[in-house]
């Protein structure tokens, strides 16, 4: 019997796609930011509270995913910024593939930041490589203070946390603080902000976290253009 | 749910490894899997176990080494198997701990045998 060392990941083919999207990304200048929760998390209504707060002119694009329905789509179209759907039909996370087949026919060059909202899943999503500069999760205050430890993955892959809902704490028994430790005990210095989409507290303190990765990223791209 | 793809991207890979090995059959392919990878190796395993059922390579047995999250202190250089979440490292107490390992997904090895040697046609997954 012989054993042959293989050494590589094993969704090589999906980190090659990823890897050959960071790299057109890059090169247009386009932030990717990838958004991945439970289903009813909130992401669809962050990005609408993200999109109507963007001017119109801004060069930004959404795809958003599901397993069926239109719906989020539709949510998100009425701020005049190009949104695709992806349906993917019964699979629980999105790929590079499906990435790489939505953006066919935009013109990256025309975007600065394409945001990628996830099928709703706080567990799948985290093995799937999108080419994004960032994973974020968003985490509301009905879903328990111990989903950090309980997922831990997408929390220890994720660069900022989202907690949500935050006008429900005063009904619902939300530990805010044990979720925030908790996040920071798989993620040591995780960047947090807390934000209602229906009052909008925090929502400022997410936008300005948007704005400064956008800023950060700026630079970086020009250097590597050069 | 996501262990049915990547039970399929670890038959893909074994069977393009398999075209460099003319004259043998593959016994066992071994994966590495981290505490953090979000996969859940029960269901690795029934869904391996599902999609080679029937084929003719119904006898490779998955082989998955489990990988514990480890840490390396950012002051000592002490590397440590983080439990219950404690990065804190246990030599010198400094909270400052980088991860080094804990969320591989990673095709190990692939062990093949000629075909004409005495366990051909073993459908036995032992």
């Amino acid at each position: 019997m012989d054993r042959v060392p293989l050494e590589r990941k094993v969704l090589s083919e999906n980190d090659r796609v990823a890897a050959e999207l960071r790299a057109r990304f890059q090169e247009h200048g386009v932030l990717c930011l990838n958004l991945i929760s439970s289903p009813g998390s909130g992401k669809t209504s962050l990005l609408e509270r993200t999109l109507e707060s963007l001017p119109r002119h801004d060069r930004v694009a959404v795809l958003t995913g599901d397993i069926q329905t239109e719906n989020d789509a539709n949510r998100l179209k009425r701020f005049h910024f190009p949104v695709k759907q992806i349906t993917t039909g019964g699979t629980c996370h999105l790929d590079a593939r499906m990435i790489e087949r939505h953006l066919a026919d935009w013109r990256l060059e025309d975007l600065d930041l394409l945001l990628v909202e996830n099928v709703g899943n706080l567990v799948c999503p985290s093995s799937y490589d999108l080419g994004e500069a960032a994973k974020i999760v968003v985490l509301s205050v009905t879903e328990g203070e111990d989903k950090p430890l309980k997922y831990p993955s997408i929390f220890f892959k994720s660069d900022l946390l989202v907690l949500s809902k935050i006008d429900l704490l005063p009904y619902v028994p939300f530990d805010i603080e044990a979720a925030v430790q908790n996040a920071r005990k798989v993620h040591p210095g995780m960047e947090i902000v807390k934000v209602s989409c229906l009052n909008r507290d925090g929502l400022h303190e997410w936008m300005m976290w948007l704005a400064e990765k956008r800023r950060a990223h700026k630079p970086l791209v020009r250097q590597t253009a050069n | 749910m996501h262990e049915m793809g990547i039970a399929n991207s670890v038959l893909e890979a074994v069977r393009t490894e398999m075209v460099l090995h003319p004259g043998t059959y593959p016994c066992k392919v071994g994966v590495r899997i981290g505490e953090m990878a979000a996969i859940d190796q029960d269901a690795l395993r029934f869904c391996f176990e599902a999609i080679v059922h029937e084929t003719d390579l119904e006898s490779l047995e998955l082989g998955i080494e489990f990988c514990p999250r480890r840490h390396r202190c950012q002051l000592c250089g002490r590397e440590f198997i983080v439990r219950d979440y404690d990065s804190q490292c246990p030599q010198c107490g400094n909270m400052g701990t980088t991860c080094i390992s804990g969320d591989e997904m990673e095709l190990a090895y692939l062990e093949v045998e000629e075909h004409g040697s005495s366990t051909v046609g073993a459908k036995s997954s032992q």
